[in-house]
């Protein structure tokens, strides 16, 4: 930590995080509440040598940052629920063509245009099945404004190293709030550049890797090396191919590029659950709610912790089933009507029971009303 | 020694009352404490309610919205009539003079001419915000004077510097202790 405090947005600690990281352009559409983060884009990246371009739409957008990361430059894009609902298609051109990018999605009250200025965490199951098809993806959720800034240096890092497109899934409250942060050193953190091949041979395989765990190593265009890329199922080389047999070694190695590193890929957080009896699980800024009312459970004598999934997809399943093992209850809080609530009950196998608490009404998620299900007053 | 506050400040889009709360949380900052700044509003750029508020505190700040206030800081008669039922009882409101304190509030009031300041003294309405900010700074201790004229200044438009220097001297000279 370098020691200086300052004021900042959630939603400017997101650049001046992205930036560290060595995002360098930004395409986008401004919508409430992510539009600060266009704001501060368009001011800083000049400055810096970089890009920054307001499109004519979020689908322009995602094909802009599509663009300019397949040129080799680190680029972002930032959007709301209509707007991330719009790049859907190409954010599945970016996990079958293996673009890395980063969108980030501050999300407010849905469906449609909702309520724009009001929190939700509506967009959960969107981000991993949004658009259509299996492919991977990886989902960042912060819930402090320093975790914004050292978790969006993260989900670039990710997204480099492993090709995919990350979101970066915020709330209103996370986006909007202000707070008293140090700025990292840049000594403190890991910046992750993207790999190139080794040899430039005649009968060089772009898509080629040793095993599913590796990626490939794919050049920015424009350095001389001569590649296809494409939103169609394509063999080792790039080219288009229906081949049932190179089609199966295709998705099967898409799939397991996430897969088979997901315990470098996921990250939780934990509060004061060594000894839990209930555990709360939730997400985002909802964290913070579910933390005080951990600290209220618990000066009534209430054994409760909290189970932040940071990465949220791929979803930290092993960790959800071994802690349901551990405690006697599970706690499901959201900011919406019930999302990530899903996928812990998958996990969890009825090893133990869990309820749900959630809301949608744009209001945040309060400690009181958390606690109300802490202590099984409610369903 | 543990000091925390809860502090929200409420009026009408377009009065500045998130920039307001914004110097305050960087001038308590300045002072060493952790702060927590966040807003409500609705999809109007003015004329809409607006809520903005802060949390100070010598301690980490976990949960980062008030749920009871210590302090409401009121500029419109919707907003004060609105969230006086969220101050504790032991808490503080400040009104403008001109606005009628609800009869369910009976807790320590302070009214403050905010209003007529900006329009019969300064006579630019712009200044509503740093107005308040002065006398309610002067009202709440949570900055000294020279670290909330330094985040004002860090704030507002440098041709504007002078104008808002006198707007928070007269902000707080309204505070008559």
């Amino acid at each position: 930590m370098s020691g200086k405090r300052v004021l900042m947005q959630g939603n400017e600690a997101c650049v001046e995080g992205a930036l560290a990281a060595g995002m360098r352009f930004y395409a986008g559409y401004p919508i409430t509440p992510s539009t600060e983060i266009a704001e501060l884009s368009a001011l800083r990246l000049p400055v810096l040598g970089g890009h920054f371009i307001q499109m004519e739409d979020e689908i322009g957008s995602m094909a802009a940052v599509i663009g300019a990361s397949v040129a080799g430059t680190k680029a972002m894009t930032a959007t709301s629920g209509p707007g991330f609902s719009l790049k859907q298609e190409n954010i599945g051109y970016a996990a079958m063509a293996e673009v890395p990018c980063v969108i980030v999605n501050v999300q407010r009250v849905g469906p449609s245009t909702g309520m724009p200025t009001s929190t939700a965490q509506g967009d959960i199951m969107q981000c991993r099945w949004g658009t259509h098809g299996d492919h991977p993806v990886i989902t960042i959720a912060p819930s402090s404004v320093s975790e914004v800034y050292t978790e969006i240096i993260r989900a670039f890092n990710l997204s480099e190293k492993y090709r995919v497109p990350v979101i970066f899934l915020m709330d209103e409250t996370v986006g909007h709030m202000r707070e008293g942060i140090e700025i990292p050193d840049p000594d403190s953190y890991q910046v992750i550049d993207r790999a190139m091949p080794d040899k430039k041979g005649d009968n060089w395989r772009p898509f080629a890797v040793d095993s599913e765990k590796d990626v490939p190593k794919l050049p920015p265009f424009g350095m001389g090396w001569r590649y296809h890329i494409t939103g169609l199922t394509h063999d080792e080389r790039g080219y288009p191919t229906s081949s049932p047999e190179k089609s199966a070694a295709f998705i099967s190695r898409l799939m397991n590029k996430l897969a088979l590193n997901r315990d470098d890929i996921i990250s939780c957080d934990s509060y004061m659950l060594e000894d839990a009896d209930i555990a709360v699980i939730c997400i985002g800024s909802i964290g913070r709610s579910a933390k005080e009312a951990v600290n209220r459970a618990r000066a009534k004598g209430i054994k409760a912790g909290v189970f932040r999934p940071v990465t949220v997809w791929p979803f930290p399943d092993k960790e959800v089933t071994e802690l349901a093992k551990k405690v006697k209850r599970i706690v499901v809080a959201e900011q919406n009507c019930g999302q990530i609530v899903l996928e812990v009950e998958r996990c969890v196998r009825g090893a133990c029971p869990v309820t749900f608490k959630g809301k949608a009404n744009g209001s945040m998620l309060m400690p009181d009303e958390i606690l109300a299900a802490i202590e099984g007053g409610e369903n | 020694m543990s000091y925390n506050l809860k502090f929200r400040f409420a009026g009408s889009g377009g009065q500045g009352v998130i920039l307001g709360t914004i110097i305050l949380a960087e001038a308590a900052l300045a002072e060493g404490y952790q702060v927590v700044q966040s807003q409500s509003y609705g999809p109007e750029a003015r004329g809409g309610s607006c809520k903005a508020e802060i949390i100070v505190s010598s301690e980490e700040i976990v949960f980062p919205k008030i749920e009871t206030a210590d302090c409401l800081a009121a500029l419109t008669q919707k907003a004060l009539d609105q969230y006086i039922g969220s101050v504790a009882p032991d808490g503080i409101v400040i009104a403008d003079s001109s606005l009628t304190i609800p009869e369910s509030w009976h807790g320590r009031t302070e009214k403050i001419d905010v209003i007529s300041t900006v329009y019969d003294v300064l006579k630019k309405p712009m200044t509503v915000n740093i107005v308040a900010l002065g006398a309610i700074n002067a009202i709440l201790g949570v900055a000294g004077d020279k670290a909330l004229e330094e985040a004002v200044l860090a704030r507002v438009p440098k041709s504007t510097g002078e104008l808002n220097m006198r707007a928070l001297e007269e902000g707080r000279k309204l505070y008559k202790k």
